[in-house]
């Protein structure tokens, strides 16, 4: 299943990338240059060959684990995403758990709670978080607690204090979606005719909360979870850019705008790769959870 | 042991369920009977103090249960009673175990709330008592999930359940309606046997007519969320005296020859949004009279039978 899909979303990626207008040369060429020049540095580069072939020596060497030369930065593609990556990871990674917990939290209470208040509190902040785009979210954080208040800086990624925003502004969303899942999923699993016999059995509302709701509700709100390790990537990206930090989103859109093909597809590929392992995780982790899921399975 | 007067219940501004009265001992079985939509299920849940569950409340009435009056009980205690003295048996038993955990331990767990087994000594005892439910491989069948297991073994399971701490009093609200007919059997005759082995009061809810007559040692009729009549297993089937009881009685079919026709009862039963005014019965009664339509029938009670209907009282 893995090899398949890896390998369109392969065919995808090279597509997107060079049918982009432009190429790497022109990045390369000091400005004056003849068109001999620039017809020298094409063929060096293999970019003179038919689509089809260069797709080929580049699906060839990404099976040998070379993901090639970059064409403007002129370092091994594998070296800029081992740099950058380790920051995206960080700032996906705390992202994701801020969005999980919060949301997992902020859904149980309002499904549980009955407080007109708090009802209408958290609806507010759910259509909120499922609405306002990341990247005008990230400049009203800035503005309010960078530049007005001082408390964080408004770019970089020197210290801790610097994750606190992008964090913030990759989560908010994911916190709106996980609680509104997590409310519907913990509703619907109240409305089982198991939760009679609960009651029936004499257990207290407490228990049968942690001990029988929630993992009936964590089914659907792991799937939303693992299809959101890929949305949290691509936040990643523009996030990344607005706060200014290192981190494979950077790299994407620089490569991007100086046309350099195999960062590129090399960035684009560590992407796709991210969110087959979401869905993989997320797959396992149903299995965990559910005893007729695996049965299916197996 | 459990005494019911005068129960009502409401749900918002509705009332599903009024004066609802039976008294029940140690060692009986009373069954309760109606259409569905007659306001059994609501009884039950009055009983096991779970209406708040669907948004209902006890309205009027009293619920005494061993000397301890139920409606006035505080929650905390209450759940000692639930799944401790009075077990829950309940009709899907395909959706009626949780799907994510293993059989054992969901015994198990109403082993050590009330009766503060440790763990080993709970899964000794839901072991035993399978066995003597006649579960085969009990010790393997702990390790399994509820989808791995027939309806008929599920039930079984849920009656363990609802005996695992040794309650005194079991309800089971139509335990056998979504089992396959030879199972049914099995069930019932299960559900009999215990009561005799443990000296337990049981509340057989059903719409089987048929089930009544072997199993029951009292019965009470419902209809549109009353208790219309009631008296003993004699007495219902031989001395009934409401056209509704009597027409129940005649809708059972036994050994039927050919060409002869399953009676039903006309009409449909009547929605709590339109309970007809008086005897709710009487659209669909073939001996209503005029003060049917006009006048709630009050309860009548005989030596060992309570009946509401104006024919009754016309004749007496
Ligand atoms: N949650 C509820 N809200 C409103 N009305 C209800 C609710 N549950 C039951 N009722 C009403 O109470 C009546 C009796 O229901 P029930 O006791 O479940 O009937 P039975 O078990 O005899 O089939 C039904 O006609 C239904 O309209
Ligand atoms: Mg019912």
């Amino acid at each position: 299943m893995l090899i398949p899909v890896s390998i369109a979303i392969s065919m995808v990626v090279f597509m997107i990338v060079h049918l982009l207008p432009g190429d790497p040369i022109d990045n390369l060429l000091r400005i004056g240059s003849s068109p001999e020049d620039r017809a020298l540095m094409v063929a060096k580069y293999g970019l003179d060959q038919p689509l089809f072939t260069q797709y080929f020596l580049w699906m060839g060497a990404m099976f040998q684990g070379d993901f090639g030369q970059a064409i403007v930065l002129r370092r091994p593609v594998i070296d800029l995403i081992g740099q950058n990556l380790p920051y995206s990871l960080v700032l996906g990674g705390l992202a994701f758990a801020f969005s999980s917990i919060v949301g997992m939290l902020l859904g149980t209470v309002s499904a549980v709670v009955k407080n007109p208040i708090l009802e209408r509190f958290v609806r507010g902040f759910i259509l909120l978080g499922s609405t306002v785009p990341g990247f005008w979210l990230a400049l009203l954080l800035i503005l309010a607690f960078s530049v007005t208040l001082g408390w964080f800086p408004v770019s970089g990624a020197k210290n801790w204090q610097s994750l606190v925003l992008p964090v913030l502004t990759i989560g908010f969303g994911g916190v709106a979606l996980v609680a509104r899942v997590t409310r519907v999923a913990l509703q619907d699993a109240m409305r089982e005719d198991f939760v009679m016999l609960l009651h029936a059995k004499g257990l207290s509302p407490g228990v049968i909360l942690i001990k029988h709701l929630i993992p009936h509700a964590l089914l659907p709100v792991v799937t939303i979870l693992a299809l959101r390790i890929g949305w949290i990537l691509g936040g990643a990206v523009t996030v990344e850019f607005v706060f200014g930090r290192p981190g494979l989103g950077s790299l994407l859109i620089r490569a991007i705008g100086q046309r350099d093909y195999p960062v590129v597809q090399g960035c684009l590929l560590m992407l796709a790769l991210a969110v087959m392992i979401g869905t993989l995780i997320g797959d396992l982790a149903q299995a965990s959870l559910d005893p007729r899921v695996r049965e299916n399975k197996s | 042991m459990l005494d019911v007067k005068n129960l009502a219940v409401a749900f918002g501004d509705i009332e599903p369920l009024s004066s609802v009265s039976f008294s029940l001992k140690r060692g009986e079985i009373l069954g309760i009977v109606g259409e569905s939509g007659s306001g059994k299920s609501l009884t039950a849940l009055s009983i096991i103090g779970l209406l708040h569950l669907q948004g209902g409340r006890i309205t009027r009435g009293q619920i005494t249960f061993e000397g301890q009056e139920l409606t006035q009980l505080a929650e905390k205690d209450y759940r000692k009673l639930r799944g401790g003295r009075i077990g829950l048996i309940t009709q899907n038993p395909m959706t009626s175990l949780d799907p994510l955990q293993k059989i054992g331990s969901q015994l198990d767990s109403v082993i050590k709330l009330h009766l503060g087994f440790s763990q080993a000594q709970a899964r000794e005892r839901t072991v035993e008592l399978l066995d003597s439910l006649r579960i085969p491989d009990a010790a393997l069948i702990c390790e399994r999930y509820p989808h791995q297991m027939s309806g008929g073994m599920k039930q079984r399971i849920v009656i363990a359940m609802a005996l695992a701490a040794d309650p005194d009093l079991l309800i089971a609200d139509e335990p056998t309606t979504a089992l396959d007919v030879t199972v049914q059997a099995q069930i019932i005759m299960l559900l009999k046997k215990l009561v005799k082995e443990r000296d337990l009061a049981l509340i057989l809810i059903t719409h089987d007519m048929s089930v009544v007559a072997q199993t029951c040692d009292k019965v009470v009729v419902m209809y549109a969320g009353r208790a219309i009549e009631q008296g003993s297993v004699q007495y219902i089937f031989h001395g009934a005296q409401h056209p509704y009881t009597q027409a129940l009685i005649k809708c059972i079919p036994h050994g039927l020859s050919k060409g002869q026709k399953l009676t039903g009862i006309r009409g449909t039963v009547p929605t709590v949004k339109n309970y007809p005014k008086g005897c709710a019965f009487h659209p669909r009664c073939d001996r209503a009279i005029a003060i049917c339509s006009q006048q709630q029938p009050a309860l009548i009670a005989a030596s060992d039978a309570v009946v509401a209907c104006h024919l009754v009282g016309e004749s007496a």
